[in-house]
């Protein structure tokens, strides 16, 4: 799934109708900050992002991000309990190294967190897997499995066990295929999965 | 663009070290139009051997201030002054001591960077602004910026701390010491008293030569000289020094290198606290740049900074731009620097604008 798509319209569309206006903000892995900057004009949000690349970072400065260059999974750490109401964490919760610490720690500094993650439980994933059996290769997940930048792969089913084990409260789920919601089976039907979770203590 | 040097007299000014300095001279220059709400003006710190003239013909950095350039002077109010112990029109080592009717010399009061910040803060008073959009400056400039967040949060919406440190390490105190060893070890310096004489030129040049290569990268002197020779028996880059050095005598007081090395080494943000603590409550937005070959004010400084802005929630946006030029970096890479720093002016005028 290409950043185009992930930044769609259609992303937005969810992403914002799933933040309350005037909140505080942090997209993690934020690219050129074009979906902070979008809710920044169209939300009021106070945004903050981090992102690894310099050329991404630069972009989102100039757009008038806050933008902070580095590691997201070691980023995490500095900020305070409760720093923001929403962290997001849109298509690069299965290319970071430890998932879980990473969605704990969103939970810490964040009353809400998001994830949007593409579904490896979509059945064009199952049916590449099973035609070829190779590792599958979909336009959902393109690459080889020797230059794939995605190291956890996990599906609709998988991310609601845990949040059931780790007893975070899932507030809203979405789900996308083609740019459009699904709702019937999600876990084989969904190239995208959206969710809005916080913990529930 | 043509600029003119303007001077404030103040009664006085109280220095770190307990003294009184009476009266002081601040020299400043503008550029743009101060608006009527007075809500445009941004300061431009200059680093350690720089002067008020940022811009126009032969500034600083006048590749980054101007009509459409990252300062835009279209839209906003430049201010930059020369520091407190220069030797440009501001008071420093080389003006005249009133009690004695004679310079100053070494018996000029210790000055600190917090003491630059301050005679600052009275140009801005003067000026009948009460906050300012931004200051901004690299190097020692940067220091003054921070050192504008913690002093005055209150009067300034937003700072720009360039290829700076909140503190020096020992490699950095150590390159000012030899440059200050230079220029004492020069006869001509005399103690510092040379004003009616020759001046320690041999030494402050070479002060100078080495303060050149710290800015430099290994890579951009392989670009810009590598082993060509100039004539049979010099290296270009052995020219290169020493015409940079000799020329550095004709525009700086080696006395005022001394003091201004001085308060640069001394500067520690964290003597009255911890970063983060110091960083508490500080609306102050901030844009930290570093640049991946400066060696002389490494990138981990600038995170230093950056991550106790993190760990107290403060609005930071931060980059490590990748440039080959060293810690000139900040003064040559303008392109990328310019995009940055427009959005980001851009975003805290409109932003505010509307939060007053």
């Amino acid at each position: 799934m290409g950043v185009s798509e992930v930044y769609g319209r259609s992303d937005y569309a969810i992403i914002g109708e799933l933040i309350e206006p005037g909140t505080r903000v942090l997209d993690l892995g934020c690219g050129e900050g074009l979906l902070l900057a979008w809710l920044k004009e169209n939300k009021q949000v106070n945004a903050r992002g981090v992102e690894l690349v310099g050329a991404s970072v630069q972009k989102a400065i100039a757009r008038g991000v806050s933008v902070y260059q580095g590691n997201l999974e070691s980023a995490l750490e500095d900020y305070p309990d409760g720093a923001f109401d929403y962290v997001i964490l849109s298509q690069t919760l299965q290319e970071t190294r430890n998932p879980l610490k990473v969605l704990q720690s969103m939970l810490r500094i964040g009353r809400h967190a998001i994830v949007a993650f593409p579904n490896f439980g979509h059945w064009s994933v199952r049916w590449a897997h099973l035609w070829t059996g190779g590792a599958p290769k979909t336009e959902l997940f393109p690459h080889e499995w020797y230059d794939s930048p995605n190291i956890h792969f996990l599906t609709v089913f998988d991310f609601e066990s845990l949040a059931q084990k780790q007893r975070w409260k899932i507030e809203r789920s979405m789900f996308l295929a083609r740019g459009r919601q699904v709702k019937m089976l999600p876990n084989v039907t969904a190239e995208v999965a959206v969710f809005l979770f916080s913990a529930s203590a | 663009m043509i600029t003119e040097v303007a001077t404030v007299t103040f009664d006085e000014l109280e220095l770190d070290c307990g003294v009184t300095l009476a009266p002081v001279d601040c020299a400043y220059e503008t550029y743009g139009t101060l608006n009527a709400a007075k809500s445009n003006a941004i300061l431009v710190t200059h680093a350690f051997s720089g002067d008020a003239h940022a811009a126009g013909e032969g500034g600083w950095w006048s590749n980054m201030i101007g009509p459409g350039k990252g300062f835009d002077t279209d839209q906003y109010f430049v201010i930059c002054a020369n520091v407190l112990g220069g030797c440009k029109g501001s008071t420093g080592p080389g003006s005249v001591n009133p009690a004695t009717g004679c310079p100053w010399s070494m018996a000029f009061p210790v000055i600190t960077v917090t003491d630059m910040v301050r005679l600052q803060k009275k140009l801005i008073d003067h000026m009948g602004i009460r906050r300012l959009l931004a200051v901004a400056g690299g190097s020692m400039g940067g220091m003054q910026a921070l050192e504008w967040a913690v002093a005055y949060p209150d009067h300034v919406l937003a700072v720009l701390p360039i290829a700076t440190t909140a503190r020096h390490s020992a490699q950095q105190i150590a390159f000012n010491e030899v440059g200050r060893q230079a220029i004492m070890a020069d006869p001509d310096w005399n103690s510092g008293n040379y004003y009616d004489r020759r001046p320690p030129a041999r030494g402050l040049a070479v002060a100078r030569m080495v303060g050149h290569i710290t800015y430099m990268s290994d890579e951009s002197m392989r670009e810009k000289f590598g082993r060509r020779l100039r004539s049979s028996d010099e290296f270009e880059v052995e020219s290169y020094l020493k015409y940079r050095g000799y020329k550095f005598v004709d525009r700086f007081d080696a006395n005022s290198y001394i003091y201004i090395t001085r308060a640069m080494d001394a500067y520690d943000l964290t003597q009255h606290g911890s970063l983060p603590s110091l960083f508490e409550n500080i609306a102050t937005r901030f844009l930290v740049i570093s640049f991946t070959s400066d060696w002389l004010y490494p990138s981990y400084q600038s995170l230093e900074i950056v991550s106790a802005l993190r760990s107290r929630n403060c609005d930071v946006a931060y980059v490590n731009l990748a440039a080959v030029y060293g810690h000139d970096s900040f003064l040559v890479e303008v392109k990328e620097q310019t995009e940055i720093v427009r959005g980001f002016l851009a975003s805290t005028f409109r932003e505010g604008a509307v939060g007053g």
